[in-house]
């Protein structure tokens, strides 16, 4: 049976576990991911976000759960059945084959006679055509990624799906390309599942995130969403840093929850809270912090008592880390525009923050969730 | 600095002494005087064994003509013998390299351990294996594949077997080394490409193995087409190939001159053969 192309729709996993043995991969995952979206899978090294898109790419089957396009379950078709094309972690281009036949593959293996036409507007789109004639190996680690990409977007499956696609490359060709990768998923309008450990890069990239850890998803939602408003502590420290400061829910006032941090009181929204009962972390993040030195007047919601015990100037912003009364030291960035000299060590300073910036957790959350995680180690074998 | 960075421009040559003299004093050295003594003619009234060099290359022509047959079954016979040690090697070689896991390093030190024995001993084996009293015969024969009075040793199969197993490791490891180093994702690639198991084959595994078909099969095929030990031992004077010509002339019959002029022959067939055979499959072309 070839492939039927003429499956579409939007993509669901229902209930999809996948088990080596004693250990779970992915367990009892649901997730729609609907036509047309820039959709990406986050999380750190061994968080299933890799097995979940072999599964998809029919390179897996699922322990449990089916995978359907559209109305079509596809859980346990062949790869070369779906219409579904992958762009490989570290491109896996065929060596032995020009950058045009590489390109050509997919579609001479669906008896298309004339691929000419369509082989060279792939190649345009990736701004490659003068490669046509060249070997894999004859092209640096930036062009074999466009075209690995240029090699599964000529079939136009239904699927795109990318397996950390920019990990192999260099910041800054890694910053251009989530430009373009962007571009390039608007331009033609497909599918795009990008699986990564970068958060930047899903930031940059996709509608949608699904942040994953240990096999499960801990939140799903816009990039903003996520950032803003993170429901665990795991998303809170993984998707940039947080500030995660103990307290608990004393009092009520209208929308607004009153908190007792260590003594010190400040408002955080009802809807903005995750916590199940009074005992909770309250999470702002270290941007929303502002300093003052303790004679200038704040607003909002205000700790008193902090102590600055470093200072990094980084260009766009100065870093600074601060110790409350209760031992804890917080991350504060503060931009570098106001011309202001910034604090020193030793400074006696208050810290202050709009109020509707505060999110919080449930209490009895690891504060550290998704802090210590490694960056993925990247094989790679380009330049 | 020179001694502790880089070293004299001198070192290379060196280093390369040991190899240059001993291919000087086990191959140029012998093959100048067998060179020498192809073109001798017996010396007029001398003993057995007594020739002179008086250049006559006509030597050639008359150990070809004289030999025509044996050469055609060298080439034949060892042919046969490639095609059979690589229908056997590339499933072989494929399983070690993908699906062997741990048993990787085992399964190859298996593949090699035929050599902790010697050439001769194993191949005499083959004489009792595909003997009267061996296993293949009455198991063949109560199959009905061959007929109650036909054996198999004496024959051309017996020959055409022996080279097959005695060259099957040569056959096996060079494939092994080109099929390890495909990228795996490669042929998970071109299944993600609409490609099912025969084409990912036939498109993307074989061409990416091909310079290790091209490695096996001379490192088969050179050495059978000058083998003699197999048909000497396995065959019978129906099955002669070169080797054993030459055999023969050079311990037997001391007709050193035709003996080496053979030699010399079969070497430049095998040369010619071998340079057809890497323009043809194009291996040069792979990385």
């Amino acid at each position: 049976m070839a492939v039927n192309s003429s499956i579409k729709g939007d993509l669901r996993l229902t209930n999809i576990t996948k088990s080596y043995g004693d250990f779970t991969a992915v367990n009892d995952l649901s997730l729609t991911i609907p036509e047309g979206s820039f959709f990406a899978l986050l999380g750190p090294s061994g968080c299933g976000k890799t097995t979940t898109l072999r599964m998809v790419a029919g390179l897996e089957e699922p322990t449990q759960g089916t995978i359907s396009l559209g109305n079509t379950d596809i859980t346990y078709t062949k790869p070369y059945q779906r219409p579904i094309n992958t762009v490989f972690q570290n491109y896996a281009l065929f060596p032995h084959l020009t950058i045009f036949e590489n390109i050509a593959f997919g579609l001479r293996r669906r008896g298309i006679k004339d691929v000419k036409e369509q082989v060279e507007k792939a190649l345009d789109l990736v701004e490659l055509s003068h490669l046509a004639n060249r070997k894999p190996t004859q092209l640096s680690g930036g062009q074999q990624q466009r075209i690995a990409l240029a090699r599964a977007i000529v079939n136009r499956p239904a699927l795109l799906l990318l397996d950390e696609p920019l990990g192999a490359l260099d910041l800054k060709l890694r910053r251009q390309m989530q430009i373009e990768l962007k571009w390039i998923q608007k331009e033609v309008g497909l599918t795009f599942v990008h699986v990564t450990h970068d958060q930047e890069e899903a930031m940059t990239m996709a509608d949608t995130i699904a942040v994953m850890n240990e096999g499960e998803i801990e939140q799903l939602g816009s990039p903003a969403d996520l950032y803003d408003n993170p429901k665990t502590a795991f998303v809170a420290n993984f998707l940039g840093q947080s500030n995660l400061i103990k307290g608990t829910i004393s009092g009520n006032d209208g929308d607004n929850h009153i908190v007792d941090l260590f003594g010190q009181k400040i408002s955080l929204a009802k809807n903005r809270s995750h916590a199940v009962d009074n005992s909770i972390f309250a999470g702002i993040r270290p941007e929303k912090f502002r300093i003052s030195r303790l004679a200038t007047p704040t607003s909002g919601n205000i700790l008193t008592g902090g102590k600055i015990e470093d200072v990094s100037y980084i260009g766009v912003s100065t870093q600074y880390q601060v110790l409350m009364p209760w031992g804890q030291e917080l991350m504060v960035f503060e931009q570098n525009d106001d011309g202001v000299a910034p604090f020193s060590v030793g400074e006696d300073v208050n810290i202050s923050w709009e109020a509707g910036f505060t999110f919080a957790l449930r209490g009895d959350e690891d504060a550290e969730a998704g802090m210590e995680v490694e960056p993925e180690e990247i094989l790679s074998d380009d330049e | 600095m020179s001694k502790s960075g880089i070293s004299s421009p001198r070192t290379p040559y060196l280093l390369l002494l040991p190899g240059i003299g001993f291919l000087f004093t086990f191959f140029i050295w012998p093959i100048a005087n067998l060179a020498q003594t192809s073109t001798q003619t017996p010396i007029a009234g001398g003993d057995t064994g007594e020739y002179e060099q008086s250049l006559r290359f006509a030597n050639y022509l008359d150990a070809f003509l004289e030999n025509k047959e044996q050469f055609g079954r060298s080439f034949l016979y060892a042919a046969l013998a490639t095609l059979a040690a690589l229908a056997i090697a590339y499933p072989l070689a494929y399983a070690i390299a993908f699906k062997a896991g741990k048993f990787k390093n085992v399964l190859l030190v298996l593949v090699v351990a035929p050599f902790f024995t010697s050439f001769l001993l194993r191949t005499i084996a083959w004489k009792q294996i595909l003997g009267e009293q061996g296993p293949v015969v009455p198991f063949l024969r109560d199959l009905h594949i061959i007929s109650p009075s036909t054996t198999l040793t004496s024959s051309a199969f017996a020959v055409v077997a022996g080279m097959t197993y005695n060259f099957l490791p040569f056959m096996t490891l060079p494939l092994y080394a080109s099929i390890d180093r495909i990228d795996p994702r490669t042929l998970e690639a071109s299944g993600d490409l609409y490609a099912n198991g025969i084409t990912t084959f036939r498109k993307v595994t074989l061409p990416l193995s091909m310079p290790g078909v091209v490695a096996g099969t001379l490192l088969t095929f050179i050495p059978a087409a000058g083998d003699y030990v197999n048909a000497a031992i396995l065959g019978s004077p129906q099955t002669k190939m070169i080797g054993n010509v030459i055999e023969s002339r050079f311990f037997k019959i001391v007709d050193y001159p035709t003996a080496a002029a053979l030699s010399f022959t079969l070497m430049a067939a095998i040369l010619v053969l071998v340079t057809v055979y890497i323009r043809k499959a194009g291996t040069e072309e792979l990385v």
